[in-house]
Parts: structure tokens; sequence; C-alpha cells
């Protein structure tokens, strides 16, 4: 409900009354929300709603594709992923409420990824599973929908994660070899089965790989994000700077111990193998361009401030209060709200990668708040232009009253508070695992902080996702 | 598991191959299933003493089938030989040469256990003349030559009790049934102090840990490992500690033993304090800490570099310490706080090349005397024990004629396993042993380097 693609922001109906919005604000009076408003509900029972806390999480280190998880399944690394935040939280044989994750480059054996990955580990077998898929934004999806079912009351745990392997890709026969295996396996005699063979060609035996490819443009991510990084002239030099913090700090943030409680070692990594602790400006303006060389204007975005295909999982735990508290658990944070959107890029209209640009105005100001209020940034680093085209956005007065309805600009962020100990620049990017890591760092960041000006602190995640979307969610320190 | 030659050796034409070449004949030692009888026979309680009578109705209450006159003939499952009523070395005579002639009789696995007074009794000196001294001191002597004499998996070992304790205090019981059952298999010619009547044995003997939070340290393999298993079948609830580098075996061994993985340094200044905010707010309390966490950094005292011996005491000794001051000031380990530590007969050998870690190891031996006065005030004890050689990863990447002959030089001709060291830490983390602290306890079959 809270990702129920509302097109403009402001108030909601009062016909809705069970919004997020209206528990932060009944929360916290500071919060003064637009729908805090909303009208008791008249002729029905409205659902009692209650809060979704973030527990911890637990992730293995992300590995460039090809190197230490080259022979790990998505199910291999899902499971270890679970089994960690098992031990860590002493859930052995722990009947959870729902698990749910996904993957994006996903077998087709994998139908039911999450629930054999459950089996698998420690938990209780009858820990219930579902598998979602939302590009990018499946591992933040998975906890906002998980989170409503816990604020709804229908479950009291749950843990959501995702996972990707883009080493263990499937590949897929081709559609030619697919359609004469189908119709073999219907022929019924000699003759037509010879009859079905023969309409093969040699073509039909190269196999059909994945790609990241937009199936509607043909073109690939990084070409679109090259697009929108020239079109609001995103230097290359701040591209650079910006993936440069993100490797130093994710450096610091494992220096100082930052994740000894949110990763478990796996295949012999201990940390991310993507990091570059020690790479500096000059190296990262020494890196050719790879996307964008074709559009006229020079080249910016290069294989060190874009993120590389990898492999990980990730997943966090989420309780309601009272079981968190009945199992001697940490409250972390608090899942406030989240937002989905998506643009037209199809058309051209809106870069392929700037939904949340959309999305995060929305969700605020359902909320009652603006980019000031916000303590902690995590805007996933799909590509450094895809950040700074974001920001730019907002900072852009014609964007503001063209494409948000704004009286002028969005408005701008303190660059102090974005990605504070890294993120996918550095980490990697397995697809769907990138929810869950930002969600358990950020959840473990706010909780540190606690209350800035007598609220608690509070953050904003962005993630940007194929086929034009976007998920947007705010938590708030316990 | 037991080694290959052990298994070669321990039937069928290996042993009559083993037996005509003189070979060593190690046996397949009996150690502790759940369920298990706590002794494979008839137990011979040697010594006319009012001791004696009283220890031996507590073992009738336990119902063991206990004798006070050898059955000739009979296989006997251990000889109890009561010792604490001598007053000179004459007095040994009689007890002694009574049970010799029982000894032919011991079935395999059987066990030998002294009961004496120690020959130098700290809280009172005077009663000890030079001649009760002599006697007292005598079967030290004794006991461990007699521990080399026995086969078949046989042990011998002694309790030993001052301050006050007798032979029906609770941690004479404790140690009493601990060297009976197969959890001291690979416990040979060694002395444990009874130094006190503190102590209490478990309700179910089975789960002597119920109730208790225990942490591990250095838990992520081996012997850590070993010990989280044994703790967790004897009933504590088991907070798992390794460095974050470990966190995936770490892992598995939580979810194996139901505990919950607290990747942590221990070396760090905080750590004390992590692990104990982490027992408390996750399980409640902390009644039982486990420091195993070591390392070893080998290279002749010559070529050693500061590295190599500061990474050593750091890890092995300097983090124990600030971890227990860290624990000696928290109100929440206060209620029978026990503390066992793992050192190693490198500590009390010596062991070419391991200077830095032997220096750790002695160093462990020495905290754990100074600090049983601070954690007696508290109703809480701590206690060492000295592992020889182990089967473990590590041993095993020792080379084939080295290990092969470490792992003979002792009593059993065998190594040992890691729940040999682990079965040791749970008794002596149990309230059972209650009345016993400050004490080193050698896991080793009698190794033949050492004391």
């Amino acid at each position: 409900m809270s990702v129920n693609g509302q097109s403009a922001p402001g108030p909601k109906e009062s016909t809705t009354p069970a919004t997020p919005g209206a528990v932060t604000a009944a929360a916290s009076p500071s919060a003064g929300s637009p729908a805090a408003g909303a009208a008791e509900p008249t002729g029905r029972t409205a659902p009692r709603l209650r809060r979704a806390v973030i527990v911890g999480g637990n992730r293995i280190p992300f590995a460039r594709t090809g190197g230490a998880y080259t022979k790990s399944s998505n199910q291999d690394m899902l499971t270890a992923a679970l089994d960690g935040l098992i031990a860590r939280f002493g859930l052995q044989d722990e009947r959870i409420g729902e698990v749910a994750a996904g993957a994006v480059l996903k077998h087709s054996r994998d139908f039911n990824l999450t629930r054999e990955a459950v089996l698998g580990s420690a938990l209780s077998a009858e820990t219930p599973a579902y598998d979602l898929q939302q590009a990018c934004a499946t591992g933040l999806e998975t906890v906002l929908g998980l989170a409503n079912k816990i604020k709804l009351g229908q479950i009291d745990s749950a843990i959501a994660g995702g996972v990707d392997s883009a080493s263990d890709a499937p590949i897929a026969v081709s559609e030619g070899l697919r359609e004469v295996l189908l119709d073999l396996n219907r022929a019924k005699t000699l003759p037509q089965r010879l009859q079905v063979l023969s309409r093969l060609r040699p073509k039909d035996l190269a196999p059909d790989a994945p790609n990241t490819g937009e199936p509607r443009t043909g073109l690939s991510m990084g070409e679109h994000q090259a697009l929108t990084t020239a079109q609001w002239k995103i230097t290359r030099e701040a591209q650079d700077e910006l993936a440069f913090n993100s490797h130093r700090n994710l450096a610091a943030a494992y220096d100082a111990g930052f994740f000894d409680d949110l990763l478990t070692p796996y295949r012999g990594l201990t940390r991310d193998s993507n990091l570059r602790a020690d790479t500096s400006l000059e190296k990262l303006a020494t890196l050719k361009p790879v996307f964008g060389k074709n559009l006229g204007s020079a080249a910016t975005m290069t294989a060190g401030n874009s993120t590389p295909l990898t492999d990980g999982a990730s997943t966090v735990l989420l309780a309601a209060e009272d079981w968190a508290d009945a199992h001697d658990l940490p409250k972390l944070a608090t899942v406030v709200d989240g937002e989905a959107a998506a643009v037209d890029f199809v058309h051209g209209k809106d870069g392929l990668l700037m939904a949340p640009a959309f999305a995060v105005p929305r969700l605020l100001a359902r909320n009652g708040l603006t980019l000031d209020d916000i303590d902690f940034f995590e805007i996933h680093e799909a590509f450094a232009g895809t950040v700074l085209s974001t920001l730019a956005a907002w900072e852009d007065e014609e964007f503001g009253r063209t494409r948000l309805g704004l009286d002028g600009a969005f408005g701008s962020i303190d660059r102090s508070r974005l990605n504070v100990n890294g993120s996918s620049l550095a980490a990697g990017h397995p697809f769907a695992a990138t929810g869950g890591r930002i969600v358990a760092s950020l959840a473990k960041m706010l909780h540190a902080r606690g209350h800035v000006d007598g609220r608690p602190a509070r953050g904003l995640i962005s993630i940007c996702a194929a086929g034009g979307q976007g998920v947007v969610a705010i938590l708030e320190a316990l | 598991m037991t080694d290959k030659y052990t298994q070669f050796v321990s039937q069928g034409p290996g042993r009559d191959i083993a037996r005509k070449l003189g070979l060593p004949q190690p046996v397949v030692l009996r150690r502790h299933q759940p369920g298990q009888p706590l002794v494979s026979g008839p137990v011979l309680v040697q010594g006319g003493g009012s001791g004696a009578d009283a220890l031996a109705s507590t073992l009738l209450s336990w119902d063991l089938d206990v004798r006070r006159h050898a059955v000739p003939k009979e296989k006997l499952g251990a000889i109890i030989l009561v010792l604490d009523e001598l007053g000179r070395p004459e007095d040994l005579e009689k007890p002694v040469l009574t049970a010799a002639t029982s000894l032919r009789d011991l079935a395999a696995n059987a066990r030998v256990i002294t009961v004496s007074r120690a020959a130098a009794d700290a809280e009172n000196p005077a009663t000890a003349d030079p001649a009760a001294a002599a006697a007292r001191q005598g079967v030290d002597g004794l006991l461990r030559s007699l521990a080399k004499e026995l086969r078949a998996g046989a042990t011998a070992n002694g309790i030993l009790l001052s301050g006050g304790a007798g032979t029906t205090s609770p941690s004479t019981l404790g140690a009493l049934r601990f060297f009976l059952s197969g959890r001291s298999a690979f416990v040979d010619g060694q002395f444990l102090t009874v130094g006190s009547a503190e102590g209490q044995l478990p309700a179910d003997a089975e789960k002597p840990l119920a109730g208790k939070v225990a942490v591990v340290t250095g838990a992520a393999r081996g012997i850590g490992a070993a010990i989280a298993r044994t703790l967790y079948r004897d009933g504590a609830t088991l907070v798992v500690v390794d460095i974050p580098a470990a966190g995936d075996h770490l892992a598995a061994v939580a979810n194996e033993v139901h505990g919950t993985a607290l990747q942590l340094d221990i070396s760090r200044e905080d750590a004390g304090q992590r692990i104990i905010d982490h027992a408390v707010e996750r399980h409640g309390g902390l009644d039982i800490v486990i420091h195993n966490a070591g390392i070893t950094r080998d290279k002749l005292l010559a070529n050693m570099d500061q590295g190599r011996w500061n990474s050593v005491i750091a890890v092995n000794i300097a983090a124990q310490l600030r971890i227990n001051e860290a624990l000696l000031a928290s109100e929440h380990f206060r209620s029978s706080p026990r503390i066992v530590s793992v050192a190693s007969t490198s500590g009390i050998a010596g062991n070419r090349g391991q200077t830095n870690y032997a220096a750790s190891k002695g160093g462990v031996m020495g905290m754990v005397r100074a600090t049983a006065p601070l954690i007696g005030s508290y109703g809480g004890s701590i206690n060492a024990v000295a592992p020889g050689f182990i089967e473990t990863e590590m041993t095993a990447k020792i080379p084939f004629a080295t290990r092969e002959i470490a792992r003979r030089l002792n009593s059993l001709q065998q190594g040992g396993q890691p729940g040999d060291v682990a079965e040791a830490i749970a008794f002596l983390a149990s309230d059972a042993a209650g009345g016993i602290s400050g004490e080193v306890l050698r896991v080793c079959g009698q190794n033949l380097v050492g004391a």
C-alpha cells in the first residue's frame, strides 16, 4: 500500500486512512504529515497498524563476477546469507512469519528460489517464503512488502532479501531451438519427429545469454545512463569524485569494524572484492570511457564510475516490536514508508534511471518532509552519473516546476550525508541484493545516531531499476 | 574418530602383529555418550577410614555396583583408593598393595582414582607435619607411575583435598564423576585439587549446564567448536565468538548449537564489554566464559620478530586479562561465575620454536592462579585446561613422522580429540566443580614431556 504508484505529491484521499504517514504522525508529533489529518473511517474497521522494525541484517561480501563466487548458485548464496543471519540472531528452528527474496538473473529451475533457500537453512522448515522480482529494486521491495504485512498484523516476523549471480547466469536456448524442442515433445511418430527436426538451422544452436539491455530500446543500461549523464551535463570529474568517495567511505567503514555485525564471510572473501581501498582520483582519471562514446560530446562514464557486474546476497530481519522484544532482539530502525515510481524512458521523456527523482518528492511530501529533514541519504550508485543526475534534477528549477509540479527546484542535499559508508560503486551491485545491503547498513547507522534535534534520526533510500522504475523508502532510528 | 593406526591395532590381525612386534597398542577410548552409564563394571572402594565409608555409601546412592572388597576374577570398572587419613609413608602399604592385587582385573578403559589430602594445604599449613606431608606427596609419585603402567585405555587420576574439602564434598564427588566417566578419556596421571566445600552437583547429570549462558571464544573451528558443542550438549545457551574473518565457520557452529554468533576480535579494547552486552541483551545474563581463542606464530627465538611476538601475546594472554577485568567489574557476572582458559602443555614443558606461544600460555596459568581469589569473592571459579597433542586441523599440518611420534608419546599412545579438551572444560565450567579454582588440568594422555 505504501508502494501504490501515486501520481502526485500532496495529501491523500481521506478514504484511505491507514497510511504510514498517519502512523508516523501519531507516533511523533513533529512529523506534520499532510496525511495526518485523515478522518477515521466509517462503516468498516480500519486495520490496526503497528510499527515494523529492522532488527538487523546479514550479507555475504559482494564478489566481482567471475571471482570468488563463480561456482556459487543463487540458492547457495541466499542460503549462506540466511544462515549467517540465523546465527547472528539465534533463529535456529524458528518459524519466521514469511521470507521474501528474489533474483534478477534467475534460472527457470529456481521458480521457488527463496523457499528452497529456507529449506536449506537452519530456519524451521515450516517457514513460508515467496519470490519477488522488480529488477534492481527487488531487495528494497521485499523489505517494504514484508514491513507492510507486519504493520497490518498479518505476520510478526519476516526476512527480506535478495541475491544475484552474474557469474552463474542462466543461459537459454534460442527461440528457434526452443520451438523445435517443444514441438518435438508433442510429435507422436518418427516421421513427425524427423519433420520437426528438419526445421532446425545452425543459428538456432547459438545460446541466448542474458544481458542488461532494455527490451524496448535495445540500449544497455550504461548507454541509457550515458544519455542522461550528458543531458544533465554531469562532468567526468564529478563522477570520479563520487566513485572515489564511495571506495574511501566503504574502506573506512570496514576498517572501523562497521560490517562486523552486518556481514558473514563466504568462500574465502571477507570484504567486497570490488573495493579498491587504495584508489585515487588520479587513477580513476586514467580510465577510458566505456559508455556514451557515440554521443558527440566527450564520453565521461568509465569502468571506475560505473558499477561492475557482481555476485552476492543480502538479508534483513524485520519484526513487530513485541516479537523483537520477546526474542530479546535489537530494534535498530522502523520502516516508515515507501514509494515506487516509473518514467517513460521509451519515448525519451525521462532517463531510464530517473524514476527516483519523482518517487522521492512524492514520498517526502506524503510524510510532510523535505530534503533538510533527512540525516542519511542512501542513493544507490548504479552509475555515479545516476546519483549526480538525480541530484541535478532536484536542484533544477525547470525540472521542479514542469516535471514535479512544484514552485521551483525540489532542493539540494548536504553531500556530507550521502552514502557515508560507501555504496554500490565500491561494494558492487548484485542487483537484487543491493536493497538488503542498504537497508541493514542504514538501520545500523540510524540506530547509532539516535536522535537529531529531538526527533529520531531519519534516512532516505533511493534505488533505480531497469524498466524505468525506482523504489524509495524512509527509515527512522529507534 | 581415532587415528588409522589405532583402528588397525585394535582388532583382528593388526592386534596380533602389533603384539608380536612389541609396537604400541593404543585402544579406542571410552568417551562419554549421553545416556551411557558412568562406569562400565563394579567399582571397588579401597580404604578403611570414615571418609572411605562415606564415599562408598554415596556411590551406592548413585546406583553404582560398589565393592568394599575385591571379588577374585571379577572385572572391575574402577578402583577408588581413599587415602585421606595418611599420617606417615608407611601408611601407604596396606591400601596400595591391597589395591594392587586387583589391577589385573581391571576392564578395558577402567579407572583408578586416588582421593588423598594435598601435601601443602595453604589454608592450614600447621596440620601437615613432615611425615604426613611425605605420605601425601608420595601419592603423587605413586599415581603418576601407576598411570604409566595401566593398559587398554585405563587411566589413573587423583583428587587432592584441601581447605576443608572432604571425601563427599560436592566438588570431590564432581571430580570423581568426571574421572570415572568417559568425559575424562584423555586425562591421565593428573590431579585435581578440591580447595573448598563449595560447588553443587547438578539436578540432571546429563544437563549439568542447564540454564547457564556460556561464551566460547575462538569457536569457529577445532577445539573451540568442540567446546561449544559439548557445552550445548550439557544444556548451556551458547554465545560463540570469533574474528569477523572466520564468520562463516562461526555461523555454522552457532546454528549447530542453537546459539548466537558474535563476530569480534577479542584483542579489541572493548571486547569484554561487547561480550557482556551481547550475552545480557540477547540471553539475559552471563555465567560462563571460555577463553579458547589463541594463535601460534612459531619461530626460533633467534629469528623472532616483533610482529610474531606481540600478536601472540596480545591474543593469547593480554586479551584474556582485559576481558577478565571487564567481567570481574560487571554486575552481570556475579552469580557463581565460571571462567575456564585454554592453556597448553607447551606452557608447562616448553616447545622448540614456541617461545612466544609458551610465554603466553604460561601467562594464562599465572593469570588463572592469581584470579582465583578475586573471582572467589563472588562465589566463582577460574581454571585452565592444558591440552597436549590433540587431533585438529592445526596438528594435521605437522609433518607425518613428527606427528606420529608426537601423538604416541603419551601413556595412551594416541592423540586426543578436541572433544576431550571440551569435556574437561565443560566439567570445570559446571557448578559441580565450584570447589575447584586456580587449577590447571592437563588433557594430554599423560604426555611424556612436562610435569
